[in-house]
């Protein structure tokens, strides 16, 4: 480094991550729109146009966002209950109900489609909305429940002092409060039902398709890449605007940097009961389809590990073959998404005289977090077919577009503990003569640490349970474990169920092996 | 070795915090910058570490140009007024650390960091962990880590502040003993008069940016420039008195001035100066008596205006008292002589 000097290291800090995300994700993105706006060269609204005069590509919208609206109220009303009485309430076990309920969503959605379909539960609205509950009653606990955690009990406290009853207490004192949190937890849950693809794919059935399906099946079968990338745009538009509710609604979610007080065991019978009663629905909901996955997969002896075995190894496309490279693809991934995303954590969170380029960079990061895994898997098709960058027969492909999809949890997993580092700390240090490098060795590395492990440990959960852009850019010698759990559901015979339950509960077994080693550290915090 | 700021400049879009500031350290000196919160002292430090771009003006050491070498390259120390220990790190890890980033072998590191330790009073603290301390101890760690690289200037930004009031008198005797014992050229920062006047050889006073005083410590308590510093250097009456010869007459007798010929001086009492006596040469009437632990402050409306002295009895408002001076302690506000 010190052959380019300090000021050349770290515009390459800034500049790599930052091509990386024009390459791989700008291009294909604006190729999309390109596709879908415009004919010989000249901008036509046509495609948009009909998408919408299409009576079954309205039904698809129409349908998109009627599953979607219905998740999330069907989400808040299993998860607040839960996260009431998890935040007024001290107990034993608290911590493992919050991990149960927040184990979801790292889970691979082909996992738990393929657990719905173990319980019986498909092609009908009903399997697609609970399962939406099931991924989804995470974010809800997580980030209602952080809010309710950060009230400050004396508010209630001072109403009550007032006159007010707890049910105008909590009218009055709690629930305004609350509000900006129970929104963006909504938006969050509205974007995430709203583009879900795996779930649908498997739930769903040919009756029921979103926007999502519906660009995959333009695109897989029918090769209509002008009526997908018009539905990507319509996607893309849709996303933009729940991820800016989000947005505005996250910034107003008080935070607090105070311990959390102490709260009451339930000792009176009746808030035994509440407790009983608030969890109930949650935690059966979480725990049935993934012990029945488990369950029906060790049916008939364990039939369909049995039969994973007997297609070689070195076949393409045998489930072995899958499990490997998932291992590797997510080992890859997480490198790359791991080390741009440090880099880009690093430059956002510099106190720098170009603020602009700050934010612009912020953005783009966090673009991808709301841009659907399929238009990454559709825009990386399009794209990268022709020369120089002929990445179709290349396996880097799958990596990269995993990282893609890991990077802004990355970013934004580290960016807040950077943020938090007194800038004091590094101003010391370099009084005490530590250069620019010395000094993240030595101020940011050891504080950081902490956050890039949990962020890797979700990147890797990511990757091992990408299915949507995965699905785009497979190949038989690239199959990874959700593509090969996926072929086998849309087979028929018993056979492919058993190998498909087997498949599942191994990848379920291996996302859990990783999300549970990249907590390790972060017990102290949950157990406060 | 000298530190010579000229002109410095520090600027933040439109508002100046320093505004052509010009400031001299030489020897084993201690100088201190005193002004009121929001005056542009920690701007000033922080151009002189390097950590604030100057806007303009340069800053030199010995005749080396610093102006764009960066922090770590000026081999100066910096205390935070918060100390930024190293939470990560054990008490000798951190006391150890410049000497770490300096490629200081191992052994020699800590025994350099032992004789710190011992330098501040903490033998034995070694493996401790930074957050367990004291405000006292970690203010002693983090002068020690300050020290440890043997910095050629070492800059205390407000080092007191974030320690309990009743310790801070011990503290501050310490921190006084240690800087002269160890004889590094420091310049300290703050807005307390105890730790200003405790401290320094030199004073220099900065308000809205520009450097309005400097001096040695004694000149700049009695003598300041204009009644705004008498007033925040705790002066809290005032009278207008004739000046002729080198002598001003006040109410109580004459007090000496360097202040060239005739006129009208402004003679500044602190209230611990002036006392009610049955004796005093000004009288009044009291307008205001506060009780404070051990005696009384009253506010005295006589005929040279409103003055503030102490009394060892609460003297009802409206009875009248006779004030007298301690002519010693006089106040006399001194215009710099122009052209300096």
């Amino acid at each position: 480094m010190r052959a380019f000097g300090p000021r050349v290291a770290r515009g390459l800090l800034v500049a790599v991550p930052l091509g990386f995300l024009a390459i791989f994700f700008l291009w294909p993105v604006g190729a999309i729109l390109g596709r879908g706006l415009r004919t010989g060269g000249s901008l036509d609204l046509r495609s948009l146009a009909e998408v919408w005069r299409d009576p079954s590509l309205r039904h698809v919208l129409w349908f998109t966002v009627v599953q979607a609206v219905l998740s999330t109220i069907a989400t808040l009303a299993v998860a607040l209950p839960a996260t009431a009485v998890l935040s007024r309430f001290q107990f034993r076990g608290r911590g493992l109900v919050i991990a149960l309920l927040t184990m979801p969503f790292v889970l691979p959605t082909v996992v738990v489609g393929t657990a719905f379909r173990s319980l019986g539960l498909s092609g009908s609205l009903t399997a697609i909305i609970t399962a939406h509950v099931f991924f989804n009653v995470a974010i809800a606990v997580r980030v209602v429940g952080e809010a309710w955690r950060a009230l400050d009990p004396a508010e209630e406290d001072a109403a009550q002092s007032l006159g007010a009853g707890p049910i105008l207490t909590f009218t009055a004192v709690t629930l305004p409060a609350l509000r900006p949190a129970i929104v963006a937890a909504s938006s969050i849950v509205f974007l995430f039902c709203f583009t879900s693809f795996g779930v649908i794919l498997i739930l769903g059935g040919p009756r029921f398709a979103t926007i999502e399906t519906e660009i995959y099946r333009q695109t897989a079968q029918l090769l209509d890449l002008h009526t997908a990338a018009a539905l990507s745009i319509v996607q893309l538009v849709a996303v933009v605007a729940a991820l800016l509710v989000a947005g505005a609604m996250t910034s107003r979610v008080r935070t607090s940097t105070r311990l959390p007080v102490r709260r009451p065991p339930p000792t009176s019978r009746r808030s035994q009961l509440l407790l009983a009663l608030g969890l109930l629905p949650a935690t059966v909901l979480v725990t049935v389809p993934l012990g029945d996955l488990v369950i029906r997969s060790l049916a008939n002896g364990a039939a369909g590990y049995s039969h994973l075995t007997s297609t070689p190894i070195g076949a393409p496309g045998s489930p072995l073959q899958a499990i490997a490279t998932s291992i590797k693809v997510a080992c890859v991934a997480t490198v790359i998404a791991v080390a741009l995303g440090l880099a880009l954590a690093h430059a956002l969170t510099r106190p720098g005289r170009r603020v602009g380029i700050a934010r612009v960079a912020e953005l783009l990061v966090l673009l991808p977090l709301g841009v659907s895994a399929v238009t990454v898997g559709f825009g990386f098709l399009i794209v990268f077919d022709t020369p120089p960058l002929d990445l179709r027969t290349s396996w880097w492909i799958i990596p990269i577009a995993h990282a893609l999809v890991a990077l802004p949890f990355v970013v934004r997993t580290t960016v807040p503990v950077l943020r938090a580092i007194d800038p004091r700390q590094r101003e010391t240090a370099a009084m005490l003569g530590a250069g620019p490098a010395q000094v993240w060795r030595t101020v940011d590395l050891p504080i950081v640490a902490h956050a890039a492990k949990v962020a890797a440990g979700f990147a890797a959960a990511i990757s091992l349970g990408e299915f949507g852009a995965t699905l785009f850019i497979v190949r038989p010698e690239t199959t990874t474990v959700p593509v090969a759990i996926y072929r086998f559901l849309s087979r028929p015979g018993v056979t492919n169920v058993d190998q498909a339950m087997a498949l599942a509960t191994i990848l379920m077994v291996l996302t859990g092996v990783v999300a549970v080693v990249a907590e390790r550290g972060s017990r102290i915090e949950a157990r406060s | 070795m000298t530190l010579t700021v000229t002109n410095a400049t520090v600027r933040y879009g439109t508002t100046v915090a320093v505004d052509a500031a010009n400031l001299t350290l030489e020897g084993a000196e201690i100088v201190a910058v005193l002004g009121p919160s929001g005056s542009g002292k920690t701007s000033l430090l922080r151009a002189i570490a390097g950590l604030e771009p100057l806007t303009s003006g340069t800053v030199t050491w010995g005749g080396e140009d610093l102006t764009r070498v960066a922090p770590h390259q000026r081999n100066f120390g910096l205390m935070f007024q918060d100390h930024a220990l190293f939470s990560h790190h054990d008490v000798l890890d951190n006391v150890a650390f410049g000497l770490r980033m300096r490629g200081v072998e191992r052994g020699e590191r800590q025994r350099r960091a032992q004789d710190m330790l011992e330098l501040v009073g903490l033998v034995g603290f070694d493996h401790r962990r930074v957050d367990h301390l004291s405000g006292g101890e970690r203010q002693r760690v983090a002068l020690a880590r300050a020290l440890a690289p043997s910095p050629r200037l070492l800059m205390l930004d407000e080092p007191l502040a974030s320690v309990d009031r009743e310790r801070r008198d011990q503290l501050a005797r310490e921190l006084h003993r240690i800087l002269r014992a160890n004889g590094t050229p420091t310049l300290l920062v703050t807005h307390d008069l105890d730790e200003a006047f405790g401290f320094a050889d030199t004073i220099v006073i900065l308000d809205r940016g520009r450097i309005v005083q400097t001096g040695p410590t004694r000149a700049v308590w009695r003598r300041p420039h204009t009644l705004a510093i008498a007033r925040f250097l705790g002066v809290s009456s005032d009278i207008a008195c004739p000046r002729a010869s080198g002598l001003v007459t006040t109410p109580w007798g004459s007090v000496t001035t360097d202040a060239p010929g005739t006129g009208t001086t402004i003679v500044g009492f602190r209230p611990t100066d002036l006392r009610v006596n049955a004796g005093g040469a000004v009288t009044g009437r009291v307008v205001a008596t506060w009780f404070r632990r051990d005696h009384f402050v009253v506010d005295v409306e006589t005929a040279v205006g409103r003055l503030t002295a102490h009394s060892s009895n609460p003297e009802p408002v409206g009875s009248a008292v006779a004030l007298a001076a301690d002519l010693e302690a006089a106040v006399l506000v001194e215009p710099a002589p122009t052209g300096a």
